[in-house]
């Protein structure tokens, strides 16, 4: 992991004092606390980095080793007891061996499989991290509430996803973020949809749009059709003299509006005119005989 | 409004741990809501989520109540303006794939 400096994390100064610190702290905490930037992941990812470093540099003991060991401050104590037992071996076999931080780094990484331990001395209570998510699911699968067990942490959790959820919305699931620190309360899980949309209908909230060919003699003189909706078919009836993209709406007959159990929004159909081609001779004979009476 | 759908003050103050002056702070400003029922004062449970919100802003940022107003306002409209952004994302690709 690359090493990061808390002072700059802060834009302080290593000689920053314990009030410098405190006010950078809030300063920053104030513009990326996930409160004050919903849905905005940037400042999200910003706000952990200057929690951890104020967790460091707000406590004196950990600041000092931070300073004396950059980025191994976690490992000082261990590295403290290797450098001293290494100085023992040293004097004992009388040899003068040039050991570099390098080579503490390789016996650290293998005391602690390269891991970060975890840090003592907080005494604050704090709420565990937001964890986000996303799901992705067909347009058809958010047409009826649809169940889906997800696993966050080893834990399955089994969630019912509302009708009518939009493309890009966020869900909350409370406490099922991080866990808190020191009796702190849990993080919440934000759960952020991708609809996908394979099917001939267009979404538009609750409204469906679609395009429905028409054949010219029922454009002309009217009928009936049938035509395809969300969740089945419905039987239309065309009017006689019936333009080409003239668009009809079927009410109710859209997307399962959210969170409003039984009310749908409306399906608009535009009417695409498909005139014949290939015409026999009898036909062209016809058209031309009704191209003359107008 | 049935009792489920309200959480004492008293225990919620106690649960997170914050003054009932607090509460009673927020409810001047008009942040939140009182029921009161049987002489005992209560707050919606649907309020809670906001509540909360107002506790960390309070106590984590040290925002004042006259801060909380503010923020809490901006951040209506800051949600308000991301669900049109979102709103208009899935327009624009209704036209888009047209």
């Amino acid at each position: 992991m690359a090493f990061i400096d808390y002072y700059k994390t802060l834009g302080i100064s290593k000689t920053a004092s314990d009030k410098d610190i405190k006010k950078a702290y809030r300063k920053l905490a104030r513009k990326y606390h996930p409160d004050l930037n919903p849905n905005d992941k940037d400042a999200e990812k910003k706000f952990k980095a200057i929690n951890e470093a104020n967790e460091v540099l707000s406590n004196p003991e950990n600041r000092k080793k931070f300073d004396a060991y950059g980025e191994h401050w976690q490992n000082a104590e261990a590295f403290e007891q290797a450098k001293q037992q290494q100085q023992q071996q040293r004097a004992y076999q009388g040899q003068a061996g040039n050991y570099s931080e390098k080579d503490f780094e390789d016996i650290f990484g293998n005391m602690f499989g390269g891991q970060a331990s975890g840090r003592g001395g907080r005494e604050v209570r704090f709420r565990g991290q937001d964890f986000n998510a996303e799901l992705q699911l067909a347009l058809k699968e958010v047409y009826q509430p649809h169940k889906r067990t997800l696993t966050v942490n080893n834990k399955n959790i089994r969630i019912t996803i509302p009708a009518g959820v939009e493309n890009g919305q966020t869900i909350k699931i409370k406490g099922h973020g991080g866990k808190g620190v020191n009796g702190g309360p849990n993080g919440d899980l934000y759960i952020q949809f991708s609809i996908q949309n394979h099917s001939k209908f267009k979404r538009d909230k609750d409204n469906l749009y679609t395009t429905v060919e028409l054949d010219l003699y029922t454009a002309m003189l009217g009928g009936d059709m049938m035509v395809d909706t969300f969740n089945g078919k419905v039987k239309l009836t065309i009017k006689p003299e019936t333009q080409n993209g003239l668009k009809v709406k079927l009410k109710g007959k859209g997307f399962p509006k959210y969170k409003k159990e039984g009310q749908f929004g409306d399906l608009y159909i535009t009417y695409q005119l498909k005139t014949p081609t290939h015409l026999t001779e009898k036909e062209k004979e016809l058209f031309t005989q009704l191209q003359k009476l107008r | 409004m049935e009792v489920t759908d309200l959480i004492s003050i008293k225990t919620f103050c106690t649960h997170y741990d914050v003054p009932d002056t607090f509460i009673d702070a927020l409810q001047e400003y008009e942040l939140i809501e009182i029921v009161v029922s049987d002489n005992v004062n209560y707050i919606k449970t649907t309020q809670i989520n906001e509540v909360e919100k107002m506790i960390r802003l309070h106590f984590e940022l040290n925002i004042n109540l006259e801060g909380l107003d503010a923020v809490y306002n901006l951040l209506q409209r800051l949600e308000s303006l991301q669900d049109e952004v979102r709103t208009l994302n899935n327009k624009l690709r209704l036209y888009e794939d047209l």
